[in-house]
């Protein structure tokens, strides 16, 4: 009857393992994304996210493995960020079986790169992710900027503004992520969620400050974002995804609960 | 029975050719799934599947590059009357024209445009991406003990454009999202898709399955 919103965990994966491993079912090996990626289908996750944190150059090709590794078996949605500077990265994440991908500093480097990627593999396939900071004081009107390097390097972009390049250069999704909320268990920063949410066509997902349930009620509820996305609540055991979407669909969301 | 998925460099094609084969291995269908891009292999098979992911015209052009295998498509499908089934814009390429960024001539198998999906909710958000539930228009094998309608099962959808189809009869599903629009289309032999059913789980391994035994 009409669209559901969605639950999406995400693994942070390095040299091909899962960073803190994942602790919430009996898993053979907890720190194969493989795994890991079985048990969130099982779980009935509406998609599911890695983000490749691989630093060395002579791993980044683990990523493509464990996307191959993780479509044999799961017919899940999957994107896949971290990394994706070219277009023939793209390419080779989607036929090893990735959906999407998520480009991050090289939108903030190059914004001309989402655009030949959307012409390319069209606007579907095409996540912008977003990592922005609060950097107005208290008692101004709130501003957000871009910041990369996992929330070090400021850019004096500004994130709304961002947001709207993004898709006009042909973003079909945009991951919002807070910088300052991220690994905070405090909830989304609901504010920018909802700035950029509304100042756009696209979906937005909401990302960074998952603590509780509540936290992703208020991710769509008061950030209108599509989607929500959230790591160590799962892969710590707090809540399943199975609760999460009944929690959500408790609260008045139209959930998928198939 | 030997089960063609059309490689012409458009698409999640290894998430398809391995939901096909996981699908005829939990339904007991003895079906070799091959993912080829040689107009031969499409020709004599016995079922043919299109997939396609990005923009109509660069996916038309794409399935034309590819030597012969517009030809053999067209035996396949309409002169030997293989069951066909086409996945998102592997669907869109069955209509009569793509109007996305420009006018390309389609398939024409089911009559009707591809265009721009135009909610009359403004806070719909385009692309539709995401889980829907399906409105059937009209019973159709493929369906065959699947959960339809509110309470029924979900399917992914990933789009932004849809198949206006211009004849009732070939509509066979719809999902609401600010109107109706084109879920499945099908007539004879012909089945197309605008979700994902290689991503849909239950409801996408179940029709996956009903498209292998389909007997048109």
């Amino acid at each position: 009857m009409t669209l559901k919103a969605r639950v999406i965990p995400c693994l942070d994966v390095k040299d091909g393992r899962v960073v803190k491993g994942v602790n919430f079912l009996d898993l053979v090996d907890a720190g194969d994304p493989v795994e890991a990626a079985k048990a969130y289908d099982l779980a009935g996750a509406d998609e599911l996210c890695f983000l490749d944190i691989t630093a060395s150059s002579d791993n980044r090709e683990t990523i493509f493995d464990v996307v191959a590794r993780t479509a044999d078996h799961c017919f899940m949605p999957l994107t896949v960020g971290g990394g994706v500077r070219a277009v023939g990265d793209i390419r080779k994440l989607l036929l090893a079986g990735a959906d999407k991908v998520s480009i991050n500093s090289a939108a903030v480097n190059n914004p001309d790169f989402v655009a030949e990627a959307a012409d390319k593999f069209g606007n579907q396939c095409i996540v912008v992710s977003i990592d922005a900071k609060k950097v107005s004081a208290a008692g101004e009107a709130n501003r957000w900027e871009i910041f990369t390097h996992g929330g070090r390097n400021p850019t004096g972009i500004d994130a709304i503004d961002f947001a709207g390049r993004m898709v006009e250069r042909g973003a079909g999704e945009l991951l919002v992520t807070s910088m300052d909320r991220d690994g905070t268990k405090v909830g989304y920063d609901l504010e920018l969620t909802r700035a950029i949410a509304d100042s756009v066509r696209v979906p937005v997902i909401a990302s960074g400050g998952v603590g509780d349930l509540d936290d992703l009620v208020a991710g769509v509820k008061q950030g209108h974002a599509t989607a929500v996305l959230a790591a160590s609540i799962f892969h710590f055991g707090t809540y399943t995804v199975g609760e999460a979407k009944r929690y959500m669909a408790d609260h008045g969301i139209a959930m998928r609960l198939d | 029975m030997r089960v063609a998925i059309i490689d012409y460099g458009s698409g999640n094609l290894r998430s398809a050719t391995k939901a096909f084969e996981r699908a005829a291995r939990e339904a007991g269908i003895d079906a070799a799934i091959e993912l080829t891009d040689r107009p031969d292999i499409v020709a004599a098979a016995d079922r043919v599947v299109l997939p396609g992911v990005g923009a109509y015209a660069d996916c038309r052009a794409g399935l034309k590059a590819v030597s012969g295998m517009n030809e053999a498509l067209i035996e396949a499908v309409e002169t030997k009357a293989r069951p066909f089934l086409g996945i998102c814009v592997g669907m869109q390429l069955m209509s009569s024209r793509g109007l996305e960024k420009t006018t390309t001539e389609g398939l024409g198998w089911i009559k009707g445009d591809v265009v721009e999906m135009t909610p009359s909710d403004p806070e719909l958000k385009i692309p539709q991406i995401g889980w829907n539930t399906l409105e059937l228009a009209a019973p159709h094998p493929l369906f065959d003990g699947i959960p339809t309608g509110r309470g029924g099962l979900h399917a992914y959808f990933v789009h932004s454009y849809h198949l206006a189809a211009t004849n009732p009869a070939e509509v066979i599903a719809t999902i609401e999202y600010g109107g109706a629009m084109t879920a499945f289309v099908g007539r004879d032999n012909m089945a197309g898709s605008q979700f994902h059913p290689e991503k849909s789980q239950k409801l996408g391994l179940a029709l996956i399955s009903n498209f292998l035994r389909w007997k048109p």
